[in-house]
């Protein structure tokens, strides 16, 4: 059976022609890139273009991107990196549909007597501007938002949001993890000052990550040793994976046109099919969402079962219900857009890859149908409203 | 959570779940859980000479929420009422051949949803028990406590 897999947003493969240029960096060219003598040279190159195609995939300059161990890293630099140097300012801001890493990042300072408050969404989970205008003061250090939220892929006002910050003479983080495969991004034309990057979700290697920081913002590094990357992320370079990192992004910034424009024809099929089934609605914008995105909540059952019956049928998906985290707590992002319990507890992600093809999506619409109702005819609470 | 830590049996009673529906002549129907909380019980019971002749039950929840109640309704078809009310969530969990740590918590509902429906049915004959009077789900916080550190799968 072939498996169709719709998961995207937790895991994506390497590509071949990645794997490929990263091959000869595990062997032939081991050499350390702080080595002056010719086996440090290549290395040390394969690097620098790295940070090139890094640096073009969101318009920055080479100089502005650290390599880091991947996007937990490069938020947990970002938003803990510039804080010393922003001493009087003891408000970091987050917004409510942040990912897990930021929000353990930002949690955790609270311990460091800073403030944490998060930017409410609406219902769609665009995060609300006047709110954010109200909360963004002298005291704020930190504003950290998704460019796309990861799990209903709604795009945030990032531009509008990073000029807030500005005016208050904080700083903005934008967590780019889950976007930068779909979506073009200028960060200074956004006014951006410190942007997260990770190489899986560009379907480079695990393990890489990257860090942008505007020319001119004052950062600490986390990690203290021998000074590479600038001395923001000492310790010897990752480099196999950097060059992979550098490959995936620059095929990416090359099928930037191409494979998003594709995985939104399927994805809006995707939706159509599933939106179809009764008492099922999308969650998220409907407009200005990732191109590969689709979250759906069906009425009256859980999500792991259906994520389970799925599997069951050769389809791998997410699901925003408690029973499937092991924190055993509904979606936040969900809750934060004002669903019931019940609403996030039945809701699947579905997150498209450049290779789904036609059939992927028809055979989640001919098998979905069935499914729903089976659990329905399950459910206590589908029986209650009959 | 993932599909591989659940064992064939759990898989095999979610994939045909015995008994499901409700009993048009039930003589007691017990409801526990809460969709807020991601799982909500239905068991309904025939009783004939002192023994539960038939069952059946919804569950709105998790895979593990499914195929416990499913199990149990097996194992409680056919039994007096005194041994269907001394029938405990390891009996059932053993029926499964284990479950994984993470899902405990949902599989307890199974045994209370039959304490519950016992319940009314003593209290339909008058008869006020209760201690099968189940309300919510911290009567098993030191329960799962417990299990959580046993091995369970």
């Amino acid at each position: 059976m072939d498996r169709v897999y719709l998961d995207a947003a937790t895991s994506l493969p390497v590509r071949r022609e990645v794997l490929e240029e990263m091959l000869p960096f595990f062997t032939e060219h081991f050499g350390n890139p702080s080595s002056i003598h010719e086996l440090g040279r290549i290395p040390r190159e394969a690097v620098e273009r790295s940070r090139g195609h890094v640096a073009s995939l969101i318009s920055a300059d080479p100089s502005e991107i650290v390599f880091t161990s991947g996007a937990t890293e490069s938020i947990n630099l970002a938003m803990r990196g510039v804080l010393p140097f922003l001493k009087e300012r003891r408000k970091v801001i987050i917004s409510s549909v942040d990912h897990m890493s930021v929000r353990a990042t930002a949690s955790a300072l609270t311990s460091g007597g800073y403030v944490v408050e998060y930017l409410p969404v609406d219902d769609v989970g665009r995060i609300d501007i006047g709110a954010a205008e109200r909360m963004i003061d002298e005291e704020t250090a930190v504003v950290s938002f998704p460019f796309a939220s990861s799990e209903v892929g709604t795009v945030q006002p990032a531009g509008e949001l990073a000029s807030l910050a500005h005016s208050a003479g904080a700083l903005s983080h934008v967590d780019l993890t889950m976007s930068a495969l779909q979506m073009p991004v200028d960060v200074g034309e956004c006014g951006i000052d410190m942007a997260t990057l990770s190489s899986p979700d560009l379907m480079g290697p695990k393990g890489v990550g990257a860090l942008f920081i505007r020319k001119g913002v004052k950062i600490t590094s986390l990690i203290k040793g021998g000074g590479q990357e600038r001395n923001l992320r000492s310790g010897s370079e990752n480099v196999p994976g950097i060059v992979g990192m550098g490959a995936a992004a620059r095929i990416a910034g090359e099928r930037m046109e191409e494979d998003p424009a594709r995985m939104r024809v399927l994805r809006d099929r995707l939706i159509e099919g599933l939106t179809s089934i009764p008492e099922s609605y999308l969650n998220g914008d409907p407009e200005n969402r990732l191109p590969n995105n689709a979250n759906v909540r069906f009425s009256y059952i859980e999500g792991e079962s259906m994520l389970l019956m799925l599997d069951l049928n050769g389809i791998s998906v997410s699901t925003g219900s408690a029973c499937a985290q092991k924190t055993l707590e509904a979606s936040k992002t969900l809750l934060a857009m004002g669903l019931k319990h019940e609403e996030a507890h039945g809701s699947l992600i579905f997150t498209l890859n450049p290779t789904n093809t036609e059939h992927d999506i028809e055979k989640v619409i001919e098998v979905m149908p069935g499914i729903v109702s089976e659990l329905r005819a399950m459910s206590p609470i589908y029986n209650m409203k009959e | 959570m993932e599909r591989l830590e659940y064992s064939k049996t759990v898989l095999e009673h979610f994939r045909n779940p015995r008994n499901v529906g409700e009993l048009e002549d039930a003589d007691a129907v017990g409801t526990v859980g809460n969709p807020v909380c991601g799982d909500m019980m239905e068991l309904s019971i025939r009783v004939e000479d002192n023994r539960i002749t038939d069952i059946k039950f919804r569950t709105f929840g998790c895979a593990s929420a499914i195929a416990t109640t499913s199990m149990l309704t097996e194992m409680v078809k056919g039994k007096t009422l005194e041994e269907a009310e001394k029938l405990s969530w390891d009996d059932v969990v053993g029926g499964l051949e284990g479950l994984p740590p993470v899902k405990v918590h949902c599989s307890l509902l199974a045994v209370d949803g039959l304490k519950k429906a016992l319940y009314e049915y003593y209290k339909s004959r008058g008869i006020i028990r209760e201690d099968l009077n189940i309300k919510g789900e911290s009567e098993h916080e030191e329960e799962e406590a417990v299990k959580e550190s046993g091995p369970l799968v």
